[in-house]
């Protein structure tokens, strides 16, 4: 079933077109990312799926009931907030049982589902503390209990983990992962961070502008990128000029091609090549980021580390699988 | 599977306070103008509408023989407040006001450039509340106080006394304008006790400006040579500007306007709130006491505007 | 931390600032001196001897009781509609951005920053054109005017520190606009409330330029005062209750201190 459905939205802030003609479906039990830079419009589209914007034009459907007009506190959908909009003045425990107190449950019930919730997100014991005394990845988990208690058809993500650390965040993308396919429940996640989105998402939607640029499983949109936008922006790809296209015998103005997909070295069979000359490199562990210059565009290839890797200002042979370049819509 | 349908949304608004919450989620200007409603009302109309009432009657005149209101519009009024006795008693309030108002900023920059540069935690809140606890004592007893002073029998005599300075507070007394039968029936004693109940107004305003000039600011001066008194007078002062002028404000208005200090303590000459105060009371003269309303709204006015140029609302 | 040395103060900026607190302080330790003087007829420094028996005295006094039962009815009931007003406003301006927000502070701070014989005067003649009598109500509508900023400055402050999300958590949690108001926005702004009314009864129960103008023939406590100061008759009972004022004021300044301590200051620009 679908979980989400947006047919044609828009969202504009007077001249601004916040969101701008979206068309996208969410299926139940679908872990969705949305990826895209600041204003781009994919908080907008959350907030839109919370409802705490209403469209301007379109139509929104959330398991096949209408949405517009729908006020957030009728909507089976909860918000994990980006700064976590704990309730200050209250504590832990509360703040995790405030859903069923405002809908009427009773206090021993809604006691005994939110120390549940704390002890799924692996906090038990914390409710009698208050929001300041958690850490941020406490306060995040706390978050999450607080929405996941009321049983959302839909968790909203608004970049939950943007303010942990890096070793916290690997973690939490972890733990999201396995509780999402334990609980079954259709999870929007919006991020800016590439990386975070290819890792942990079903599916992407690449935004910018308002718009949805590409809308795909990770690999999709890793490997395949459709526009040059999405090349830059989801992972390093390098975006060949119609020039090189053209010597390529690709018909269309840009293409796409991963830097792990060449080799510095002679073509072999049905393998493409181009020739230029080495004018950097930089070793990044794993691999070595080398820059080829072609003909003035510069092509970026990872190379192991382990290889040779040529002089700056040698000259150099690349060769890649013909399938590995990917032509693009405009820019 | 249950037989009724699983409903995303709750079908109904539970009782008349979720359907009025629907409503006001659905039409938040009307719940804007119910919250406004009732200020506005009261401000907007009973207040504002009061005072245009006044301002309408000072271009009304009084009637030399029956004393009644003339309901007629007229400039006559306004001649009568450009008379040379009133003239006199508009540029003596000016004046006080605005000799107020600087002896106001040299006692209170010390302060609070102490409170604002120095002070560290305990202390910094026992001068907040050292400010804040005379700022808000009541004004009546803050007038006794120096009634209480100024007296010819009191603290200050007797000190000048044990100092043996007698002579200088006789000559300080027989000096003409400033002088007096004694402190408390002279404008020194009318200056001083303004400025004692208006200066405290003037404290937090300068801090609040003194904190936000960054330290190294300073750092910065005295490290390109400057002394402390350049340093002062080309990065501290202008900086502290803003808060000078929006205290300022409030020390000016504040003496413009005020009738009861210069009544207790003073001479018998009038300020513009006194005169203000014997038109509509023993002279019954409303539009005339509404023209002299008219002064210091003026003079505030032009001072506010003034005051805004120089930014010191972000001071206040 | 930067050694102290370095930071000491001059001493001259320390003598002139100890010597501005001490000009602010001592005319007000006066008065706790002069409530305990035998003299009667003069403001005689040093007083001739030391007696409590004019507490007493003013104890005993109905003037003195009447015009202290009539401030603090007055100031509660400003205060409590300065309370709901202020809120109102408060609301308003930080809940929703409109047209005119500018305005409305504006207008809620007028009645403080024009001098208090403007307000008084127009009132008293709006009264007098309305055929209004001098009445309790109208000391308390004139009070009320000029308490609103106060509870309004402190509302304000606080609203600006709840942050949006917070509104928007609890209505994303099911709480429709009177639950939210009831478990969220209330607790946060409690206190800032609080300490706006204690400053708003502070400030009524002290006033005396517009309460001239508005009281007819009743007498609040400053007006006794003022009576007093003019033509005195009683001086020991008047600083005894100078004393006493001086007292009463204090608690609801520290209150409000104390409630508003982290974060926003008091209002210092609210009398």
């Amino acid at each position: 079933m679908t979980a989400v459905l947006f047919d044609n939205v828009s969202r504009h802030f007077g001249a601004v077109r916040a969101v701008d003609g979206v068309n996208l479906e969410i299926a139940e039990g679908e872990f969705f990312a949305m990826l895209g830079p600041s204003g781009s419009g994919k908080t907008t589209c959350l907030r839109l799926m919370a409802g705490f914007e209403q469209p301007t034009g379109g139509h929104i459907e959330i398991f096949g009931e209408t949405a517009e007009g729908v006020p957030p506190y009728r909507r089976s959908v909860n918000t994990v907030f980006q700064d976590y909009a704990l309730f200050p003045h209250l504590s832990i425990l509360d703040n995790v049982a405030y859903g069923l107190m405002v809908k009427g449950v009773g206090r021993e019930e809604r006691r005994r589902a939110a120390e549940d919730a704390l002890a799924m997100v692996k906090l038990p014991g914390y409710g009698s503390r208050r929001p300041g005394q958690l850490s941020g990845g406490q306060r995040q988990r706390v978050a999450l209990a607080r929405a996941l208690v009321n049983k959302p058809k839909v968790l909203l993500l608004d970049e939950p983990l943007g303010a942990l650390d890096l070793k916290l965040r690997e973690q939490m993308q972890e733990e999201l992962k396995i509780l999402q396919k334990s609980l079954g429940i259709t999870f929007v996640f919006v991020t800016h961070d590439q990386g975070e989105a290819l890792s942990m998402a079903d599916r992407i939607a690449v935004f910018n502008d308002g718009r949805i640029q590409q809308l795909g499983s990770p690999e999709e949109v890793y490997k395949q990128p459709k526009t040059r936008f999405v090349a830059d922006f989801v992972g390093s790809s390098n975006v060949l000029p119609a020039k090189l296209c053209q010597r390529l015998g690709v018909t269309s103005s840009f293409a796409s091609l991963r830097p792990e997909a060449i080799v510095l070295s002679a073509p072999g069979d049905g393998a493409l090549s181009l020739s230029g000359t080495v004018s950097a490199h930089s070793f990044l562990g794993a691999v070595t980021r080398v820059v080829v210059d072609v003909d003035g565009s510069r092509i970026s290839v990872a190379t192991p580390a382990s290889l040779v890797v040529p002089k700056v200002g040698s000259p150099v042979t690349i060769s890649f699988a013909a399938d590995e370049l990917h032509p693009m819509e405009d820019a | 599977m249950t037989a009724v349908a699983e409903k995303l949304m709750l079908p109904e608004p539970r009782g008349p306070a979720g359907r009025l919450s629907d409503f006001f989620w659905k039409h938040p200007h009307v719940l804007l103008t119910v919250l406004l409603a009732p200020p506005l009302l009261w401000l907007g109309v009973v207040y504002i509408g009061s005072l245009f009432a006044l301002l309408l009657q000072s271009f009304f005149s009084i009637d030399d023989f029956s004393g009644l209101i003339n309901y007629e519009f007229t400039f006559a009024t306004y001649r009568q407040l450009l008379s040379e006795t009133n003239l006199d008693i508009i540029l003596r309030t000016v004046s006080m006001a605005a000799t107020v108002t600087v002896a106001s900023a040299l006692i209170a920059f010390p302060i609070a450039y102490y409170a604002a540069r120095y002070a560290q935690g305990k202390w910094k809140v026992l001068f907040y509340l050292g400010v804040m606890l005379p700022l808000w004592s009541s004004y009546l007893v803050k007038i006794y106080a120096w009634k209480l002073i100024l007296a010819k029998e009191g603290i200050l005599t007797w000190l000048f006394e044990k100092l043996h300075l007698l002579w200088l507070l006789d000559a300080w007394l027989s000096l003409p304008v400033v002088g007096g039968n004694s402190l408390s029936v002279s404008y020194t004693g009318t200056f001083i006790v303004f400025v004692y109940v208006w200066m405290p107004f003037m404290i937090l305003p300068i801090q609040a400006a003194l904190e936000r000039v960054p330290t190294n600011l300073i750092e910065a001066s005295s490290d390109l040579g400057g002394t402390p008194a350049q340093t002062f007078r080309h990065v501290l002062f202008p900086l502290a500007l803003p808060g000078i002028v929006a205290g300022s404000i409030f020390t000016f208005s504040l003496t413009l306007g005020d009738y009861i200090i210069p009544q207790i303590i003073g001479s018998s000459r009038l300020f513009i709130g006194q005169a203000v105060y014997a038109q509509q009371g023993t002279a019954g003269n409303i539009p005339l006491a509404a023209a002299f309303t008219v002064v210091p709204i003026v003079i505030m006015g032009a001072y506010l505007w003034m005051a805004k140029r120089m930014g010191a609302f972000d001071a206040l | 931390m930067r050694s102290d040395r370095l930071n000491r103060s001059p001493l001259g900026l320390k003598i002139a600032a100890a010597a501005g607190l001490a000009f602010m302080h001592v005319p007000i330790l006066l008065i706790f001196l002069y409530a305990f003087t035998t003299e009667e007829k003069s403001y005689q420094f040093p007083p001739p001897g030391l007696t409590t028996q004019w507490l007493a005295v003013a104890w005993n006094r109905p003037d003195v009781w009447a015009a202290l039962t009539l401030s603090v009815k007055v100031a509660s009931i400003a205060t409590t509609v300065a309370l709901v007003l202020g809120t109102l406003c408060a609301a308003a301006v930080s809940q929703t951005r409109f047209f005119g927000r500018e305005t409305i502070s504006l207008l809620v701070i007028l009645p403080i920053a024009l001098p208090g014989i403007i307000t008084g005067i127009a009132l008293r003649s709006a009264f007098s054109m309305a055929e209004i009598p001098f009445s309790f109500w109208t000391i308390v509508l004139g009070h009320a005017t000029f308490c609103i900023v106060v509870v309004y400055n402190n509302a304000v402050a606080r609203f600006r520190r709840i942050s949006g999300s917070l509104i928007e958590a609890s209505m994303d949690l099911g709480a429709d606009g009177f639950q939210t108001f009831r478990y969220i926005i209330l607790p946060n702004i409690g206190t800032a409330l609080l300490a706006g009314g204690m400053l708003a009864f502070a400030l009524s129960f002290d006033e005396v330029i517009v309460t001239t103008f508005t009281a007819g023939q009743q007498s609040t406590l400053p007006i006794w005062m003022l009576e007093e100061l003019i033509r005195p008759r009683q001086r020991p009972v008047t600083n005894v209750v100078a004393m006493i004022v001086v007292l009463v004021t204090f608690l609801p300044i520290l209150g409000a201190y104390y409630l508003t301590r982290d974060g926003d200051q008091i209002a210092g620009a609210g009398k």
